[in-house]
């Protein structure tokens, strides 16, 4: 959080990456639309969502793999990228070791592959042929891949798919940890509630369009995110403590700390990165925008 | 020393199975069999239009491949017709039309079997110069653009993701296949050419712990099949290009043997891939 805040502190520095009301249409139907990101040097932000609310679809248009077909997206120049794409299928034909993968789309220092590799538990696999992986080694030697490039930005899709469950918080304190170290930006998504909500600086909330977005906290109290997830979702709330420091009223404006009062809260405003709630009925949803 | 018709064939083919290996391993990899066998079947047309419009044969086919393989791309992107059915629409009307045309060039005197299936007889000290001269190109070119575009192999995706331009190397990766199947043409003959790319990389995959590992034992195999292929043409006075596709297959069989298990312990240190138990 102190980096993140940081990081938000010294708003000059441009982000690494910014998507403004971007949308991907295909085959007759908009896969998302109206998504407004931002994720900045030392940030983890997390984007959750039911299957085909277009979570991957969004990281791939912050990631360039995929041009807006309106809004737009943006990238720091330079910016180096690490990414553990939600699904890499490696054909049979392909002899590819590990340690071949690791230097897949560019050369490592001396060193760099097996220390990235020590940190996701799989240094021993570093001969093995990717093919005979089972899913949870091969996400591991995934990540291992992305974050040995010491990326200015990791997007991770899924990156724990497949592991174990005591694994799983492991790689996820090792995500953290990557950002202190790094300093980089993390463009998370995430089907684990808990953890979004525990290692996340901010959170999107995605169902074809934005739902919903801010602090983790804020964002579990919101309606919105209540009804997508449901009952898991209370269990997660219960973990966080809340800070309020403005209100939706039930008009949709919103009713801030200092007692102003907007038409909207939008994420680059500034107000959600303390955490907010959402009164009753009046969550930050714009169903009626896209519907 | 290159008087000799069959030396000059040797020297030809062997430039030829050392360009073609490489390449033939992305075929593999990309699963492209078909695609391949579309250009080579591409390519008597590039034959017919040689006679017609009188310019370079393997000027001209390189030419036809080139537009081919844009042309498809064209049609895939437009999605009307799935890739296989686009591919073999193109693949049998190229080689018809080139047929047709030939037989409408009743002036032109041609050996259309030396086209179809290779001529070793026709091997100049001229197209060894070009062979080797066009092999080297491909050949660096290759080694220039082979992260991205095994990158882009592995997953395009990550490939853009992490800055690589994948859409770039697969389009030099498209000029490198029309050059390469303009070079073989007079070896493996129009019909095989697919054969000469894949055969010595599927043999190479059961050797191989590595994709660059795969890419040098695939020249090599293609080589042994070019020497083992031109001496039985001379041997048994067969077709050139259906004698080196054949002795390719020979070693790709020998590869399944208790010989290959052996050879494959030889050339991985892991003890034939494995190594996650």
């Amino acid at each position: 959080m102190t980096l993140a805040a940081a990081a938000r502190a010294g708003a000059g520095a441009p982000p690494l990456v910014r998507l403004e009301n971007a949308g991907l249409y295909r085959d007759g139907r908009w896969l998302v639309r109206g998504v407004d990101l931002t994720v900045a040097r030392g940030e983890i932000v997390t984007l959750i969502g039911p299957n085909g609310s277009g979570k991957s679809t969004s990281a791939k248009m912050a990631l360039g793999i995929a041009r807006p077909d309106e809004g737009a997206a943006h990238r720091a120049p330079g910016l180096k990228v690490g990414y553990v794409p939600q699904k890499l299928a490696i054909d049979w034909t392909l002899p590819l070791t590990v340690d071949r993968l690791m230097r897949l789309t560019g050369p490592l220092p001396a060193g760099a592959a097996h220390e990235a590799l020590e940190r996701t538990g799989v240094a021993h696999l570093v001969g093995a042929e990717v093919r005979h992986l089972s899913g949870g080694e091969f996400q591991r030697a995934l990540l291992a891949r992305a974050i040995a490039r010491k990326p200015d930005l990791l997007v991770l899709d899924e990156p724990v798919q497949g592991v174990d469950f005591s694994g799983e918080s492991a790689l996820y304190e090792l995500i953290s940890a990557i950002r202190a170290e790094l300093g980089c930006g993390i463009l998370l998504i995430s089907h684990d509630l808990h953890v979004v909500m525990s290692a996340t600086d901010h959170v999107i909330c995605l169902n074809g369009h934005v739902c919903c977005t801010g602090a983790p906290s804020a964002v579990a109290g919101s309606a919105a995110y209540q009804q997508l997830f449901g009952g898991r979702a209370n269990a997660a709330l219960a973990v966080y403590e809340h800070h309020h420091d403005h209100v939706h009223l039930a008009d949709g404006r919103v009713r801030h700390a200092d007692g102003s009062i907007t038409d909207h809260c939008h994420p680059a405003d500034g107000h959600h990165h303390h955490g907010h709630a959402h009164a009753e009925g009046a969550a930050e949803t714009d169903e009626a925008g896209h519907a | 020393m290159l008087d000799d018709f069959f030396l000059r064939a040797l020297v030809a083919g062997v430039g030829v199975a050392l360009v073609a290996g490489p390449l033939g391993c992305f075929i593999v990899w990309r699963r492209l069999a078909y695609f391949g066998d579309t250009l080579s079947h591409a390519a008597l047309l590039g034959v017919a239009l040689a006679f017609l419009l009188e310019v370079n044969i393997t000027l001209s086919v390189f030419a036809v491949c080139l537009a081919i393989s844009i042309l498809l791309m064209g049609l895939q992107r437009r999605g009307s017709l799935s890739s296989d059915a686009l591919l073999g629409l193109l693949a049998h009307s190229a080689l018809a039309l080139g047929l047709v045309c030939l037989a409408f060039l009743s002036w032109v005197r041609i050996d259309l079997m030396g086209f179809l299936f290779g001529d070793i007889l026709a091997v100049s000290v001229f197209d060894i110069a070009v062979i080797y001269a066009g092999g080297a190109a491909v050949l660096a070119v290759l080694a220039f653009i082979w992260r991205p575009l095994f990158a882009a192999t592995v997953s395009r995706e990550l490939a853009e993701a992490e800055g690589l331009n994948p859409d770039a190397a697969n389009a030099v990766f498209m000029l490198l296949m029309a050059t390469v199947i303009a070079l073989s043409m007079k070896i493996v003959g129009v019909l095989l050419i697919t054969a000469l790319l894949i055969i010595p990389a599927a043999a190479a995959r059961r050797l191989a712990s590595g994709p660059e590992q795969m890419a040098v034992y695939a020249a090599l195999i293609g080589a042994l099949a070019v020497i083992g292929g031109l001496f039985g043409s001379l041997r048994f006075d067969t077709p050139s290009g259906p004698s080196i596709v054949v002795a390719a297959l020979a070693l790709f069989l020998l590869g399944m043997t208790p010989v290959g298990a052996l050879l494959r312990r030889f050339t991985t240190p892991h003890g034939g891939g494995g190594g996650a138990r």
